[in-house]
């Protein structure tokens, strides 16, 4: 199987968009004929960062890699990154306001998602640069 | 227990995929909070919920979510009908509050899954 790239961008100013590019990813998975659990992992893991990067970051890119034995992820964006890594991968912690719990987000579960659902996963953030997640699934045989 | 079980039993309106009432359905749960669906839930067909936006279409495609059922009489806009017809979700509109609703459906052979 050859390697496929396929490149994403995140709007950042409308949450009814927010879900559009992880729903692309599910769709291209599907036609390849992965494995349904590693398709499900893939579009928890790319659809909580997409609703992060809308609800904290305004918006920001999505890279996947497909090959023969894995989908890697990086979620890249340029808003005012993590103070305390540490922090905010702990269940329940949020920074999110009251109203982005209104809209059924924000209980703090996002990045323990991401991490809980991929085979790899890796945070590096600067504060006033950025937030870079890099996560892998890999496919069983 | 088919979908169109589940509108029977809770006397919903179908407001979205009419045509997949025959769909077969064994678990469900219920939450207004997505991002639970997300953390907690594993192969549940159907979701229970009082939020109206269309992330919880989203949520649903992700978590290959059939059927949406809205309790407490709630109907969402037309653009997130749209958007479910479009994923094949199926969309039900009950009056029922949700612990009525789920009571329901579980008394009637509707399981929480794993």
């Amino acid at each position: 199987m050859s390697v496929l790239q396929l490149h994403y961008d995140v709007p950042g100013d409308d949450f009814t968009r927010a879900g559009e590019a992880s729903s692309a990813i599910k769709n291209k998975l599907k036609q390849m004929g992965i494995a349904p659990d590693a398709i499900r992992n893939v579009a928890i893991a790319t659809y909580e960062g997409e609703i992060n990067m809308v609800i904290h970051a305004n918006g920001g890119t999505i890279d996947v890699t497909i090959d023969a034995d894995s989908v890697s992820l990086v979620l890249r964006d340029t808003g005012a990154g993590i103070p305390d890594v540490e922090l905010a991968m702990r269940e329940g912690y949020t920074t999110a306001k009251e109203e982005i719990r209104a809209l059924g987000f924000g209980a703090g579960m996002g990045l323990p998602n991401m991490k809980k659902y991929t085979d790899e996963f890796e945070l590096k953030s600067e504060v006033g640069k950025g937030t870079e997640v890099r996560m892998k699934v890999f496919l069983k045989k | 227990m088919t979908i169109g079980d589940i509108a029977k039993l809770l006397d919903c309106e179908v407001l979205c995929c009419a045509d997949r009432l025959d769909s077969e359905v064994h678990t469900a749960c219920g939450s207004d909070m997505m991002s639970d669906v997300l953390a907690f839930v594993k192969d549940q067909a159907v979701l229970l919920t009082g939020l109206l936006n269309s992330q919880v279409v989203r949520t649903s495609e992700m978590m290959d979510i059939i059927c949406i059922v809205f309790v407490r009489g709630k109907k969402p806009d037309e653009s997130v009908v749209k958007l479910a017809g479009e994923k094949n979700i199926s969309i039900l509109s009950t009056s029922s509050r949700m612990f009525e609703a789920c009571g329901i459906l579980y008394e009637n052979g509707l399981r929480g899954g794993s």
